[in-house]
């Protein structure tokens, strides 16, 4: 019996730091990485959480840009980081994609993480080069199918937001356009902006200032109601794509095998820094809006993940087009 | 007149004394980045941009500006002193800066450098001011065909870099495409050279390689034989330009700064490709051609010119469309984000403070540094006479933390040894890096551009001559490669390079 105790009570004591830790977490600075480089759309809704979830937390969160191979070396980074809570991923919808597009990856998106939560759920918009001849989405929907072999869409490079859209897109309307690939949205918007492509569907964050200054011809976008931003921009459904409902959502993860404990207060910081004001004014200016309470849940990111493969995969192998 | 109007908006707002100070810091901080080896402006902006959330848009974006400008003057120090670009658009700095260095004018060529870039700088501003728009519209007529077209016109150019034999030269510029495909490609997502290995799928970072082939290897080649580890210079003839040199900077400066501002408006086209051109250029129309590469003061004052106000121009396709021309221009749009602006066409009309406050900040910040690099000089040219049992592990430190630090990527450190390595070698065989970093740049602009023009005409080559000012940029590089073959030319140039042997 006393032999039992002893051993229960080593049992316990070895069991103690990781109870402590899990209770007194965080205990010093956190790094988020963001698997993107520094200034991109999925950067700055990384900063603005990981600042207001710093001030809940108590303890400073860096933001760790390790771009490379469509967000997959990021990930990659953080799947192989120690599980104490004390590193993090902030990832988009390409953590689904990655696991159709990479036929090799050297984690696995649906078992080598813990989730936190949903953080956002970005928009997309359709729009087109100024001077295109359709006014509305049934308008633009008839010109591509008439012309489809004249009109060319932009993406911004493989699993890029504009080119899981395009992909949607094109199989909705199950009309297949001449795809121009980029580097990056920038210079896809370029090329839209001064006419030499035609279509390109993309993140209302990189969007919005065009549609507002009249720079581009908008036709849709892709949540299920209007923005506030673009009052008068229809959504998909209301043009007559009901299925073309479509968001690049971000979600917060920790290496499997992080404490459930941490995990859940890292929850409850995501939901609080989700309801800050300067997050949500912050988001309002990039067309998008923080996920309600419930969605900033480990349940309800590791759903969202596994629909989103299971939803993807069919789209891209009919596709064809991988990213190795 | 809406422009004295929103000039003077601007100054009330650069001249207000907690804007002066940050541009200051920006300016400083930027400066010391672009000295140390590796440690770029794209790294230390996004080192602040969490401390940028506490100041007000125009002030935290005035210091940030302050950094990337600040940058390309910090970034030709080394690149004179010890071969080292500290900022990838030095690169081709370095070429003729470091020589000047070892025969003893190092200060001079600091000093050709700094007040080339602030003319450059000065003039760029005004430019910005006045043109914007419609220079912003006008660059959204270089689509693909007429990129591709520019491209070739800078390979055929890159061929007048060489001070060697044409056909180490353009050895060297196929080596450098060829190192340049490294990398997922854009169109299918096939991955080539990379080996499996995913940190290599996004190409081969631009600074390991400049730093590699030479920084690196200088200092390899500096420790080869005992007898011969002279690189730092210890007699240093006059830290100021002669009347003589001013005579000869005065040509190539306002020469790059008329290239720097075109070159700098083109998204993706930028500073570096300015830098590259200034240098052809120079070089193509010196009476003394056979400088080049030995010291020439205008292969220094006219690239630095040029790389200055294409760094300053580089800004308007990023004010007026809310389009990044280069990485550094993406973070400044991050960190308007981040403050709550989307910028897009309409920040000049929603935010003038904003626009016009960048704006002028830019010359205060111009004058603050030249001011603050000019006494500067003698201190830097001092930093020559440490020994190089100290300068040496130093340099390879900075280089290493600062190539890190920009993507966290180790590829990057294994990349920097592979180009030192390969870098030593060529020097052994008598190549000359700078085409090979040409290629580099140029390789996949050329590709990517090329097959997309293929794609959106369907297979039309003949796109290329129908679109004028693809059709005329093709014009002169049929030129430039006709001089460059006539034989009497290459008689003469031949004539020239063996005098020099």
């Amino acid at each position: 019996m006393k032999k039992l105790l002893a051993t229960l009570s080593i049992a316990a004591l070895a069991l103690l730091p990781q109870v402590a830790g899990a209770q007194t977490y965080p205990e010093r600075t956190i790094t988020m990485v963001v698997p993107f480089s520094a200034g991109g759309p999925t950067d700055t809704v990384a900063r603005l959480v990981a600042e207001a979830m710093s001030r809940e937390l108590g303890q400073q969160i860096i933001v760790e840009n390790v771009g490379g191979a469509g967000g997959t070396v990021g990930a990659a980074r953080v799947a192989q980081a120690a599980p104490d809570g004390y590193t993090l991923l902030l990832h988009h919808i390409g953590m689904a994609t990655s696991a159709t597009l990479y036929r090799k990856l050297p984690y696995n998106p649906l078992e080598s993480f813990e989730y936190a939560g949903l953080v956002t759920e970005v928009p997309m918009t359709i729009i087109a080069r100024p001077d295109f001849p359709a006014d509305d989405l049934q308008g633009l929907i008839a010109y591509l199918k008439e012309h489809k072999d004249d009109v060319t869409y932009a993406n911004a490079g493989i699993g890029a937001a504009s080119h899981l859209c395009g992909m949607l897109f094109m199989s909705e309307i199950e009309t297949q356009l001449t795809t121009v690939p980029y580097q990056g949205t920038g210079p896809a918007m370029t090329d839209l902006l001064g006419g030499q492509v035609d279509v390109m569907c993309d993140q209302t964050t990189n969007t919005t200032s065009q549609i507002q200054a009249g720079a581009v011809k908008a036709y849709a976008v892709t949540s299920p109601e209007r923005l506030e931003q673009l009052p008068d921009l229809p959504t998909a459904a209301e043009g007559g794509l009901a299925s073309m409902q479509f968001g690049i959502w971000h979600g917060l993860y920790a290496p499997k095998g992080t404490d459930p404990a941490i995990m859940e207060r890292l929850s409850q910081a995501l939901k609080v820094a989700l309801k800050d004001k300067n997050v949500v004014e912050r988001f309002a200016a990039l067309a998008t809006k923080p996920e309600p309470e419930e969605n900033a849940t480990p349940q309800a990111l590791k759903a969202k993940l596994e629909s989103e493969i299971a939803r993807w995969k069919p789209l891209i192998e009919a596709a064809g087009v991988y990213a190795d | 007149m809406d422009l004295i109007s929103n000039l003077s908006l601007g100054l009330s707002i650069a001249l207000q004394p907690h804007n002066l100070a940050f541009c200051f810091v920006g300016c400083l901080l930027g400066t010391l980045v672009g000295v140390l080896p590796g440690i770029g402006p794209t790294a230390t902006i996004a080192m602040l941009l969490p401390i940028t959330l506490g100041l007000d848009p125009s002030t935290s974006l005035i210091m940030l500006a302050g950094i990337y400008y600040g940058a390309q003057y910090g970034g030709s120090t080394t690149a004179i002193l010890i071969n080292l670009p500290g900022e990838s658009s030095s690169a081709v700095t370095a070429i003729d800066g470091y020589q000047m260095a070892k025969r003893g004018r190092a200060g001079i060529a600091l000093a050709a450098a700094a007040l080339g870039s602030f003319f450059a700088g000065t003039v760029a501003t005004v430019v910005l001011a006045l043109f914007a728009p419609p220079l912003a519209k006008a660059a959204l007529k270089f689509g693909s065909p007429e990129y591709f077209s520019l491209m070739v016109l800078g390979l055929v150019c890159a061929i007048a870099l060489a001070h060697g034999s044409i056909l180490k030269a353009t050895a060297m510029i196929i080596v450098g495409l060829l190192f340049g495909l490294v990398g997922a490609d854009l169109y299918s997502g096939a991955q080539r050279f990379t080996f499996g290995i995913p940190e290599l799928s996004d190409e081969l970072n631009f600074v390991s390689v400049a730093v590699g082939v030479f920084g690196i290897a200088e200092i390899l080649r500096n420790l080869q034989n005992e007898t011969d580890r002279d690189v730092m210079v210890k007699k240093v003839t006059g830290l100021w330009p002669t009347r003589e040199d001013f005579r000869r900077m005065a040509g190539p400066v306002v020469r790059g700064t008329a290239l720097g501002s075109i070159l700098g408006v083109l998204p993706g086209g930028g500073a570096i490709l300015a830098a590259f051109a200034s240098y052809t250029v120079e070089k193509r129309i010196s009476r003394r051609p056979q400088e080049f590469g030995k010291g020439a003061i205008e292969g220094v004052a006219g690239p630095e010119s040029a790389n200055n106000a294409g760094a300053q121009t580089s800004f308007i396709p990023m004010l007026t469309l809310g389009i990044p021309a280069n990485p550094v221009m993406a973070l400044m749009i991050g960190a308007m984000i981040i403050q709550g602006i989307v910028p897009g066409p309409n920040v000049v009309n929603q935010n003038p403070e904003l626009f016009w406050g960048i704006i002028a900040s830019m010359w205060a910040g111009n004058l603050m540094l030249v001011l603050l690099n000019l006494p500067l000089i003698g201190l830097w040219v001092r930093l020559l006479t440490i020994p190089y049992y100290l300068l040496f592990p130093a340099i390879m430190a900075f280089a290493a933390i600062g190539i890190y630090s920009i993507n966290s990527n180790p590829y990057d450190l294994y990349t920097l040894t592979l180009f030192g390595a390969l870098g030593y070698a060529l020097v052994r065989f008598g190549c000359e890096p700078a085409p090979l970093l040409l290629g580099f740049v140029l390789g996949p602009m050329l590709e990517e551009h090329l097959r997309r023009a293929m794609i959106i005409s369907r297979g039309d080559p003949t796109v290329f001559l129908t679109r004028p000012i693809s059709a005329v940029l093709l014009v002169i590089a049929a030129i430039v490669l006709a001089v460059v073959l006539m034989p009497s030319v290459r008689r003469k140039r031949e004539e020239v390079f063996v005098e020099e042997d």
